[in-house]
């Protein structure tokens, strides 16, 4: 009898999508927790956490800004800016094809969105990122958006909410993307000094760059439950340090642990709880 | 290289000259220095050059802080610890005399000896280091002396430990502190300028890069690992994001480059010193022109104008 021939062939990849309950697992309405799963609008009934177990899904930004302000009062701020490609950055795919994908694929032009509302009928700005375009990555278009907020919250004497949601800065800009951690640094302290507070809201996940600049000098600075906060990712530091990680490593309920932010605020109670923080930065009732 | 990109260039490297950056008896050549400079430039560095100036950054022969705090310092007293929990080696403060004035000083520390290395942490701070870092920056404000910092680590650690002790608080917290004193700043890039644990010391009215210094959103390594899925890609990386001096400061993310002994700082340690000192100097002399606060607002304004949009 002939050998078989080729025994080894990798059918991995077929297996993959041929089996339905991981295909039920990648589903984004399926709660990677629990496994039940949704039809999008009972998600987006629910603020995008799941009933059941209370996972919080990912919330993209214009959601994200619906949920928080009141009905109707946000509007939004230089929409138009966009990144250029200082370095002429090349990986698999050229960077302005991964803009242009992004926004096709997000319908914003980078990863962050600001504009002014009201929340609980206090008047405040936003800056509200989305993971879903390159990660949330920050580079020099959510540098300037985060710093004309700040301007024009202390133009107007109102507070900034930021709402994180970010893997860092973002290598196609290089060495420019690392200067917008300084550039937001500068621009929270003339905010301060202009009598205006940062309340910063860090979401799934806020970390890298982020964490390292604006995100973390918030006067006030809670997460959503369950938030992954590190300065390092996980699999970088188990890479480089070999060291046993804790199952949660780096939440938001470690980071409260430890001392790291304020509270950890379920989505249910965010929009109130911005409401209450905007009155007693507003001095009023 | 395109004339826009190079406009700036030779603007920079004239009002360099024109400041007196590069003063005494080595003007002319270092004047000569810097105008090869702009020509390697002209010529747009290939992806090897790119790399072996990486490779020279990390030299382990090359000067480390405390290498240029002996020659360049009179008097030093180094200050330890985050008055909290603990002395991060990895991160050096102090006072000294330099050229005649009182100067804080916050340095990164590498070290060769393995033992040595390993209290240094490979420079790595931990939260603690930046801490530490904070307290001398207040120091610097309070008495009016200005800040000198030293860059030169592959990054802030990556530890459990450092991540609960709130590495990314710390960092932002350090830039914070820098945005807000009032007496002259400079920052020089003496070699490995790895990402946030970098530019933690770096918020200053003047950021120098050594010739053969690097400075990156993230080590080639790292960024070849997620987007080639291949840390072996990293000379490929570099090319791509071009961490070196002449980079750095066409893209006005620097105010100048220190030039260096021919094939590197290890090549003359006291030749470095000598050019790095010159260069410090000559910053501070023009710094000290300016008041408290206006020096705030610039260097404020400069960083806020950094990014390049479509």
């Amino acid at each position: 009898m002939p050998p078989m021939s080729s025994p080894h062939i990798d059918v991995s990849i077929e297996h993959k999508r041929a089996d339905p309950e991981q295909e039920m697992k990648d589903h984004p309405n399926t709660c990677p927790s629990c496994g039940s799963h949704y039809r999008d609008d009972e998600l987006e009934r629910h603020l995008r956490v799941c009933p059941h177990c209370g996972y919080h899904f990912p919330v993209r930004a214009r959601e994200r800004i619906e949920q928080l302000v009141d009905e109707g009062t946000f509007s939004e701020e230089d929409a138009d800016l966009r990144s250029a490609d200082p370095l002429g950055f090349f990986d698999l795919k050229p960077y302005t094809e991964r803009l242009a994908e992004a926004e096709l694929e997000t319908g914003l032009g980078d990863a962050m969105v600001i504009g002014g509302a009201r929340i609980e009928e206090r008047a405040c700005r936003l800056a509200v990122m989305d993971f879903k375009f390159m990660g949330g990555s920050m580079g020099s278009v959510v540098g300037e958006k985060f710093v004309r907020a700040c301007e024009s919250a202390s133009g107007a004497g109102v507070p900034l909410v930021s709402v994180a949601a970010s893997g860092g800065a973002r290598m196609q800009e290089g060495i420019l993307a690392l200067m917008q951690l300084p550039k937001t640094v500068c621009a929270v302290e003339e905010l301060h000094e202009a009598g205006c507070a940062l309340i910063s809201v860090m979401t799934h996940p806020t970390t890298g760059g982020l964490l390292a600049s604006f995100a973390s000098l918030g006067d006030v600075v809670v997460a959503e439950p369950g938030a992954l906060m590190s300065f390092a990712g996980p699999r970088v530091v188990q890479q480089i340090t070999r060291e046993k990680l804790p199952d949660d490593f780096g939440r938001a309920e470690q980071n409260l642990h430890f001392g790291q932010i304020d509270a950890i605020v379920p989505r249910s109670e965010l929009r109130a709880t911005l409401g209450r923080l905007l009155r007693l930065f507003g001095n009023v009732d | 290289m395109s004339t826009e990109a190079e406009l700036p260039l030779r603007e920079r490297l004239s009002k360099l000259a024109g400041v007196r950056l590069l003063r005494g008896s080595r003007l002319s050549a270092e004047t000569e220095r810097l105008q090869q400079q702009l020509d390697r430039l002209q010529e747009e560095e290939t992806d090897e050059e790119i790399w072996s100036r990486v490779q020279l950054a990390r030299h382990e022969d090359r000067p480390y802080t405390l290498d240029y705090v002996e020659r360049l310092f009179d008097d030093f007293f180094e200050l330890h610890g985050d008055r909290g929990r603990m002395d991060d080696a990895a991160i050096v403060t102090g006072m000294g005399k330099l050229a005649g004035r009182t100067v804080a000083l916050i340095g990164q520390q590498k070290a060769r000896e393995i033992q040595e290395r390993v209290k240094r942490n490979f420079g790595m701070a931990y939260p603690e280091g930046y801490r530490k870092a904070m307290r001398a920056m207040e120091l610097a404000d309070k008495h009016g002396f200005p800040l000198l910092t030293l860059v030169d680590t592959p990054g802030a650690y990556p530890g459990v430990a450092a991540e609960q002790h709130g590495q990314g608080g710390a960092i932002a917290r350090s830039q914070a502190v820098m945005a807000r004193v009032s007496v002259p700043t400079v920052t020089v890039v003496i070699g490995d300028g790895g990402s946030g644990g970098a530019v933690a010391i770096a918020l200053a009215d003047k950021v120098l890069m050594q010739e053969n210094a690097m400075y990156s959103v993230i080590s080639p390594e790292g960024c070849a690992s997620i987007l080639w899925r291949d840390a072996e890609q990293a000379p490929k990386a570099a090319a791509a994001f071009k961490p070196d001096a002449a980079h750095c400061l066409q893209l006005g993310v620097i105010d100048g480059i220190v030039p260096e002994p021919a094939g590197g700082a290890h090549q003359d340690p006291e030749l470095a010193a000598q050019l790095l000192g010159e260069a410090v100097e000559g910053a501070f002399d023009e710094l000290d022109r300016y008041e408290p606060s206006e020096l705030r607002r610039a260097r404020r304004a400069k960083f806020r104008a950094m990014g390049v949009l479509g």
